[in-house]
């Protein structure tokens, strides 16, 4: 494999993590809280269906994350509404929010553009067209840094660059802020939160809203930059990945993107199989780099690899003692 | 703490919650620009209006007897199985390694095999999620989701490299041998004189569902097992202190699950496409989430949940071909079912115990401030 093969391959690493990485830090922020979160994969295919559809409408990609993100928030309130206010069960929300989004979006898709379920292709100014960085062009003759500059940092969508901004921002709020260690003691002990005066109630909603603002980006992400419109079912587990990055990366931001960034390797990699040949010498089947995530989610689960501990209180409603 | 008399309990709330699902997909069908009441009557004409209708109605709803037994049985020891698909989908690979491998003299013989099969290998990837919840602690709602895509790329090589006849493009394996074949409804009702329409799938599957209703029951409500099964489901530490090995019941709460889950595929596998394609499940583990919620978990819940969206599938089905509504209407009715009979069950339930709470003491001091805050749900 020479270096330019390298590149590439590293680029769409960065292009497929992007998507993976903000629905992670939505479920770590959901997750920290004690809201489990397995509707992350249908936010962001409504995210990706309603900022496509806006975008395909108006021509202004703009329109359509703001559309994308409303549509995900209004999937967390839903969310919120069952699990926190009325104490449901979060499992089965989460559930119910996905099957929501598969279907909803093949149905509106029909009603307006009639095409099968699909947006029309998008282009010009109702996509985020990628951005090449200054001085792209002129380092491009510069050996190895130069290529490494202008093929692997420079030329990513606004986006893919928020998502990367997003982790040390995440960081520095979970870790740095007041609010960010409210959200965490309400994940671990929510009755000391509630004893302090703090509302459990109102932090969980804060969590599960920024989790859907985050779906929000990276489903519109899917649908108006990684490809150009919406096509049924799109978000492709690609949640239930990030579901998997976010255990893998023990509910920690800097990991989440270590986590983010492997998972969508294997993705670069299940579409250059040639790679995989000439590297390690025999043929991987494409079915196995694709079950690869799963499969090391399973075993980082069991505990074979250092054990991941989820936030204490995840998963239980909050009843205040009276 | 019981508010409301069993009645309401059992058929007032989920009934309730099906009538904010209905109405809910009413006002889809007319924002996409559709007649509800046609709609409705469309879907019933075409679901129940023919033995044609009706035998694929009972098909799918034995296919969603299975997986809603699944997930039911999983319930009561409060473990949450969404790996039916991944389970039923390895049941496939079993129904078809029995039938393509082994001479099967007649089908009563191939009908125990191939199901014994699929039961095994659902089972089996039902045991395995198991295993680590109860050895290692890893949530088992987590590891069936993980199965499910893992089933899914298994299916997919094994469709792909390994069982596809030479010469075929199609991933999918040979036709299964004339001796497997099982009788439909047409054939097993002929002799009786009654005339049911040849073309439908609906085969002796449905039989076999209905045993596993029946036996199910038997299991939870008439055996030691099961109300250890249900004993733990309701209080961990009771059940261990009262010498339950919460281990024990984890495996094979799950391996029952499994199974069921897995022989799901003597009906849609063996009875109907009669070789193992991809996707052969279509997402019937998951609608085995919002039966077992709608059915409350019961066998008779479950067997009539299954029936009513058994119908949903055959009547969406019927509104796809004739008007401009898309299948996956069916998918917004399951989500909203789920979301109602499961996640806001409270929404519901809260109400309705401070109505009967009214009803039941006019009088004398007003309930204290603990009768709001109701029992969570099973």
């Amino acid at each position: 494999m020479d270096y330019i093969t390298l590149i590439q391959l590293l680029d769409s690493t960065v292009r497929l993590a992007t998507p993976l990485l903000l629905a992670c830090l939505a479920g770590l922020f959901s997750e920290r809280a004690g809201v489990f979160d397995i509707g992350l994969e249908g936010k962001m295919l409504a995210a990706a269906f309603f900022s496509a559809a806006l975008a395909s409408l108006t021509g202004s990609v703009w329109l359509g994350l703001a559309a994308g993100i409303a549509s995900s928030l209004a999937l967390s309130a839903v969310h919120g509404l069952a699990s926190i206010t009325f104490r449901g069960n979060q499992l089965i929300s989460g559930v119910a929010i996905n099957f929501l989004a598969a279907g909803m979006t093949v149905l509106i898709a029909q009603d307006w553009f009639a095409q099968g379920g699909r947006t029309p292709s998008l282009f010009g100014g109702a996509r985020f067209e990628p951005i090449t960085l200054p001085f792209a062009e002129a380092m491009e003759s510069v050996p190895v840094i130069g290529p490494l500059y202008e093929e692997l940092i420079s030329g990513h969508s606004i986006l893919v660059y928020a998502a990367f901004l997003a982790v040390p921002l995440t960081w520095w709020i979970l870790f740095r802020t007041r609010f960010g260690l409210r959200l965490r003691a309400v994940g671990e002990n929510p009755a000391a939160v509630d004893t302090a005066g703090v509302s459990v109630v109102g932090l969980r909603y804060a969590a599960v809203a920024i989790a859907g603002l985050l779906c929000g980006v990276a489903g519109a992400y899917l649908s108006t930059a990684l490809q150009a419109g919406f096509v049924k079912d799109m978000s492709a587990g690609r949640g239930f990945i990030a579901l998997a990055a976010l255990i893998f990366a023990k509910w920690r931001p800097w990991y989440a993107l270590w986590a983010t960034l492997l998972f969508g390797l294997f993705g670069a990699l299940e579409t250059r199989p040639d790679v995989i040949q000439s590297v390690i010498g025999i043929k991987v089947q494409g079915q196995l780099l694709g079950a690869l995530p799963y499969l090391m989610t399973v075993v980082i689960l069991a505990g074979f690899v250092g054990k991941a501990i989820p936030p204490r209180a995840g998963g239980e409603p909050y009843v205040k003692e009276r | 703490m019981d508010v409301m008399p069993k009645w309401a309990e059992v058929i007032l709330v989920p009934l309730i919650s099906l009538l904010l699902a209905a109405v809910l997909s009413a006002l889809v069908i007319l924002a996409i620009g559709e007649d509800p009441i046609a709609a409705v009557n469309l879907m019933v004409k075409g679901a129940l209006g023919s033995t044609y209708g009706w035998g694929y109605t009972l098909y799918y709803a034995t296919n969603f007897i299975f997986t809603g037994l699944a997930v039911a049985v999983a319930f009561h020891a409060r473990l949450f199985n969404i790996g039916g698909e991944g389970q039923a989908m390895l049941g496939g690979l079993g129904v078809a390694l029995a039938a393509l491998y082994i001479p099967w003299p007649h089908w009563t013989l191939a009908l125990i095999g191939c199901g014994v099969m699929a039961g095994v290998l659902g089972a089996i990837w039902a045991a395995i999620p198991g295993w680590l919840q109860a050895k290692r602690g890893s949530h088992v709602v987590i590891t069936t989701i993980m199965f499910n895509f893992i089933a899914a790329a298994l299916l997919n090589y094994v469709l792909v490299n390994v069982m596809r006849p030479p010469g075929s493009m199609d991933p999918a394996s040979a036709r299964f041998p004339e001796a497997v074949h099982l009788p439909t409804l047409h054939e097993l009702l002929a002799p009786l004189g009654i005339a049911f329409s040849k073309s439908a799938p609906a085969n002796v599957s449905l039989l076999v569902a209905v045993g596993a209703c029946v036996a199910i029951w038997m299991l939870i409500w008439r055996t030691r097992l099961g109300y250890e099964i249900r004993a733990y489901g309701h209080s961990q530490p009771a059940a261990k202190y009262a010498g339950i090995s919460p281990v024990r019941i984890t495996m094979i709460t799950m391996i029952i699950s499994g199974a069921l889950a897995g022989l799901m595929a003597i009906n849609n596998v063996m009875g109907e496409s009669e070789r193992l394609v991809l996707n052969a499940t279509e997402g019937a583990g998951f609608i085995g989430i919002a039966v077992a919620l709608m059915g409350r978990s019961h066998p008779v819940g479950v067997f009539f949940a299954a029936l009513l969206f058994g119908f949903l599938y055959q009547g969406g089905a019927e509104l796809a071909l004739w008007t401009s509504i898309p299948r996956e209407l069916i998918v917004v009715i399951q989500a909203l079912v789920i979301l109602f009979t499961g996640a806001l069950d409270n929404m519901v339930r809260m109400p309705l115990e401070r109505l009967f709470l009214m009803f039941r003491r006019p009088g004398p001091p007003k309930p204290g401030p603990r009768s709001a805050q109701s029992e969570s749900p099973e």
